[in-house]
């Protein structure tokens, strides 16, 4: 574009917004179709159990209940897709229904089919089933022992995977250090839980041969592909549709057992099969996040140089793979080195099976468990060697003249510039007045600690060859007859708000008002063959296609109005909803002229189709690197271990912004998850594998009073991968925001002698930790 | 999340209500604000055959200075959370009954559920449990066999247990007035999930002229499977002119010798442990504000 963006860079409020607020949007399950039967699952309560027997007679003749399902009546169903395996993986599959062994609590094992949601609840009630409870696995170390209980018994051991990457030498590098600090470190298992829980309903057309699934999803094409090959249909029978989605955080990046199951029983019985999960089934079932116990290991120099890291881990994979269960964990290993010059690197990775549901991509899924233990570690070690947590992030960071980066885990950093970000950042929060207010507090009783968080991020995911495929997104641009514009994104957005930013990236580059473009994405037989919203990539990548759409789109257009006016194509200018020739302003036309001559095509300019709809696919050369410096500080009364919250400052590059508005929405939403798993979230299981907390009554999620007001700044740093400049945003706030958290209040906690204590820092473990110091 | 199936009726009158008690038995729930027994039943935790909702029942509802010389309140057992939080006569007479309206749920559970249903279904953790105990409140009842009061130090005897007969219904809780120098407080450590009160203590005391501890009571909730009078602190600290120092010495044994609840939420020792911290608290709060400090 030649002339100044009108509306990129501009904070447009969400167009979802007002539909949202307003209770008019429609999910899943806004949607019934005549003749809908309802689906109830019957899951399994124990953690591991023997299924003796199974009847369903009572539930079968039920008032209402049309059909009941059991393993028998449903194998024909391929297993749950899993994918992004290491090699040598044990891959278990997962069945649709449990046949005679359940292996997770929430695991299901019939599935009732009644007239309404009600009759279906009830009947699943009356369906008997006969267990016998099996010691179950639990703990990650104890799993690992032999003589544990074993969570397949067709393995020798709960050894799912073992994994592990390299970069330099890290025996020499920890020879080489002055230091070495140790410590174990868990990031606790969380649940992604969603607003909107899972939904699916499935709707099948006999005569028409014809499968519609809507489905509450982040990868409508995924499914559509996957389910298709699960029940043997050719996909483009198949349609399927993201319609409001209520979030996803990763958690629906995935194919569940109900998806597949709903379709197959839609296409048996020839009517539409709703199924929406409850909530208690969303923490049973739907994948969790993090879930990792390590022990972590850092050589150092007397003057802070790095020399050495490495993390020796134990993964919890749950009873099953879901669709990037053992892929997360490798992202861990691509960001163990972070912002810093670490040459010598090393994760070892054994993945564990457990009697839990499995684990998966969660918001940062892997790069916060890699920033929280590097971070933890800074400073860790920053205590030991008596250096202030700045100076020792400052030794270590690559100075902006060395981008691009290469990483000892083998990536290359795009652009940086990660002292700037770091001063800005000490400015905003006038470091050493903070340190004053801490020292002034201390002398009245009182526990300030100052938190860091200097990250760098995995975005805009990502060159498919480096994803183990598909990584590019689709989008194709039409300009319609009247001069409307609409964007067909094979991205499924889910509350992000690219049916905003995209529309400003379409109104900029074809110079028409931002409301003149509109955005269909989650409907694949409208939208272009699309990979879906997950790893902050839905702006850099999806966002990447639609500019060069668009750009094909303007291009066939200035070649009509070119001929229209007589001119070059190369001279002409799209502004303010009007094509004229640059060199010669006079000759102009409304856009809509233009867009009406290419439909009319009465006159067709040299070699050139009639109408305007271009689509393309944009495959990234790399990843991007967004980056920052998030500070907290935070007070911790001593007596009831509670932890206030005082000031959160976070600076985010992301590079170019599209819509700082929604660039902050991502990173207020961001901070509150990442917060909340640093001070309140973990499932929690018993001994028996049943989770004890899963429901909002028991798991505590951040309320809005927790939080704090945020001051947020930015640093610009473009990259040169996409054409937007942008990095991506989804999940900067989470993996910036957890360590922040946990290390502002460690530092309080330091005149007790304390450095360290596991996530989630609940009261009793701050007032626990306190009391052992004290004795 | 659905509940098994259930009749609803909504009575007109109190008879009414009671003898739709009468008639249906164990089957039937009183239905107040329905926000701790709907949860259970959607878990299917509870199954009742019918509900007897008392909503608008006249007797049960509104706020008033009750009769008799002590210039006391009267609240209705159907008042909600968010009315008694709003409400300054009872901000005048009982502070701490205010602090711990506003202190329960978010505002949805505030504009539906109900003092008088808090109290009835007597959940360990609960607020309200620690407010009556120290304010003394009394708490009317109605049956079959007429109306009775009973004391608040009579009327928690279990976890989930009171002494509320089969059939009956609290009608309303009476409260007196704080003395010319007295005044109350409440405070919670809130279980970070649902705000129930892993422990919550309201402290309630009246100074004479010199400053001299004329009566005080102490109730505390969440901390043991009922909610208790905390009476050792409440004996070391009348009679006397306290201090800072001295409340916070008899405040420590708030939690002593307590069989305390033990969960994952927090130890027992954790919560003996805030027993003492949170008891401190609520006094020298109410201490405060009795010396209009």
């Amino acid at each position: 574009m030649a002339q100044a963006p009108k509306f990129i860079g501009a904070p447009i409020k969400r167009r979802d917004d007002p539909r949202l607020i307003q209770g008019l949007a429609h999910y899943v399950d806004d949607f019934n179709p005549h003749g809908t039967l309802h689906m109830a699952m019957v899951r399994s309560p124990y953690g591991k159990a023997n299924i003796r027997s199974v009847d369903v007679s009572k539930a079968a003749a039920a008032e209402g209940v049309v059909a009941v399902y059991t393993h028998e009546e449903t194998k024909g169903i391929g297993p749950v897709p899993v994918g992004g395996l290491v090699p040598d993986a044990k891959v278990p599959e997962q069945p649709i229904l449990a046949d005679k062994q359940t292996l997770f609590a929430g695991e299901p094992v019939v599935a009732v089919i009644a007239e309404t949601r009600y009759g279906a609840r009830d009947a699943a009630d009356l369906v008997d089933i006969d267990y016998e409870p099996l010691d179950a696995v639990v703990d990650l170390a104890a799993a690992m022992e032999s003589g544990s209980p074993k969570v397949h018994d067709a393995y020798e051991s709960n050894e799912a995977f073992k994994w592990g990457i390299a970069g330099g030498d890290v025996e020499a590098g920890m020879k080489e250090a002055d230091v070495i600090v140790k410590e174990k470190i868990t990031n606790a298992r969380v649940a992604p839980l969603a607003l909107e829980p899972r939904g699916v309903l499935a709707h099948y057309l006999p005569g028409e041969d014809k499968m519609t699934i809507w489905t509450s999803t982040q990868v409508p094409h995924k499914v559509r592909t996957l389910v298709a090959l699960q029940i043997g249909m050719p996909e483009n029978r198949m349609r399927v549709i993201a319609p409001e989605v209520g979030g996803g955080f990763g958690s629906k990046l995935n194919i569940y057992r109900e998806e597949a199951l709903a379709a197959f029983v839609s296409r048996e019985l020839g009517v539409p099969i709703k199924w929406v999960e409850s909530r208690s089934e969303n923490f049973m079932t739907t994948i969790h996040g993090r879930g990792q116990v390590g022990d972590v290991e850092m050589g150092l120099k007397n003057d802070g140089t790095i020399t050495a890291f490495r993390y020796n881990v134990l993964a919890d994979c749950g009873a099953y793979y879901q669709l990037l269960t053992v892929a997360i964990f490798t992202l861990t290993g691509l960001m163990l080195p972070g912002p810093y010059k670490i040459e010598n690197i090393e994760m070892n990775a054994t993945g564990v099976f457990t009697n839990k549901v499995a684990t998966d991509a969660y918001r940062g899924a892997g790069r916060p468990e890699a920033t929280y233990i590097l971070e933890r570690m800074m400073d860790i070690a920053a205590i030991e060697l008596g250096m202030d947590p700045v100076e020792i992030r400052r030794k270590n960071f690559p100075d902006k003249s060395e981008f691009p980066f290469n990483t000892s885990a083998g990536l290359s950093y795009d652009s940086g510039d990660y002292h700037q970000a770091l001063d800005l950042a000490l400015e905003a929060a006038d470091y050493s007045g903070m340190r004053a207010q801490q020292e002034e507090a201390r002398k009245d009783g009182r526990y300030l600690g100052i938190g860091f968080s200097t990250y760098v991020e995995i975005c805009g995911m990502g060159p498919s060859a480096a994803l183990g495929g598909q990584g590019w997104e689709s989008a194709r641009v039409r300009v319609e007859p009247t001069g409307k514009a609409t964007v067909f994104s094979g991205a499924s957005p889910h509350g992000q708000g690219q049916q905003t930013s995209f529309a400003q990236i379409v109104a900029d580059g074809l110079g028409i008002d931002v409301n003149d473009v509109t955005v269909i994405h989650g409907d694949t037989d409208v939208v272009p063959y699309g990979v879906g919203t997950f790893g902050s990539r839905g702006t850099v990548v999806g966002g990447s296609a639609v500019v060069y759409a668009r750009d094909k789109v303007r291009a066939k257009m200035a070649k009509f109005a070119a001929m229209e006016f007589e001119a070059d194509e190369n001279d002409i200018e799209f502004e303010d909803g009007k094509v004229f020739v640059r060199s010669a302003p006079e000759k102009s036309a409304g856009f809509a002229e233009v867009a009406m001559m290419a439909y009319s095509a009465i006159a067709l300019p040299e070699d050139t189709d009639p109408g305007l709809e271009e689509t393309h696919f944009f495959e990234p050369s790399n990843f991007t690197f967004p980056f920052g410096t998030h500070i907290v500080l935070a007070e911790v009364d001593p007596e009831t271990g509670d932890v206030e919250i005082l000031r959160y400052v976070a600076v985010d590059d992301v590079g170019n912004m599209i819509n700082p508005l929604l660039v902050h929405g991502q990173i207020h939403g961001g901070i509150a998850q990442g917060l909340g798993q640093a001070l309140e979230e973990e499932m929690i299981y018993g001994e028996g594998g049943q989770p004890l907390n899963a429901s909002f009554m028991h798991y505590a999620l951040p309320k809005a009073s927790r939080l704090p007001r945020f001051e947020l700044l930015h640093t610009t740093t473009p990259t040169d991968v996409n054409p937007l400049g942008a990095k991506g945003v989804g999940e900067a706030g989470t993996i910036g925001s957890t360590p922040a958290v946990v290390n502002a209040v460690l530092d309080a906690l330091s005149p007790f002698g304390i450095t360290h204590i596991d996530m989630p820092l609940r009261p009793e473990r701050l007032w626990r930790a306190i009391a052992e110091k004290r004795a | 999340m659905i509940p098994a199936s259930f009749d609803y009726v909504r009575p007109q009158s109190l008879e009414d209500a009671l003898a739709q008690l009468r008639e249906h038995g164990e089957d039937a729930r009183v239905l107040a604000g329905g926000h701790s027994l709907l949860p259970v039943m959607k878990a299917r935790l509870a199954d009742p055959g019918v509900l007897i909702d008392v909503a608008g029942l006249e007797d049960l509802s509104g706020i008033s200075e009750s009769e008799g010389s002590e210039g006391g309140v009267r609240i209705g057992a159907m008042t909600t959370h968010a009315e008694i939080e709003a409400s300054s006569l009872v901000r005048g007479k009982c502070y701490s009954l205010v602090e711990a309206a506003g202190a329960i749920g978010d505002v949805q559970v505030r504009n539906r559920g109900t003092l008088g249903g808090s109290l009835a279904h007597a959940d360990p953790a609960a607020d309200y449990p620690a407010v009556v105990l120290a304010a003394g409140a009394e708490i009317t009842v109605v049956g079959a066999d007429g109306e009775r009061v009973i004391g608040a130090d009579d009327f928690f005897t279990g976890a989930y247990e009171t002494a509320l007969r089969a059939g009956e219904i609290i009608t309303s809780v009476r409260i007196r007035a704080s003395a010319v120098r007295g005044s109350s407080a409440y405070l919670k450590a809130a279980q970070q999930a649902s705000g129930f009160a892993v422990c919550g203590v309201a402290a309630r005391l009246a100074l004479d002229g010199n400053g001299v501890v004329a009566s005080i009571r102490v109730g505390v909730t969440g901390v043991a499977a009922t909610a208790y009078r905390a009476t050792s602190v409440e004996n070391a600290l009348m009679g006397s002119a306290p201090s800072a120092e001295s409340i916070r010495k008899a405040a420590a044994g708030a939690g002593e010798g307590v069989d305390a609840l033990d969960d994952f939420y927090a130890g027992a020792d954790f919560r003996r442990h805030l027993a003492g911290v949170y008891t401190a608290r609520a006094i020298g709060k109410a201490w405060i504000r009795a010396t209009g400090k």
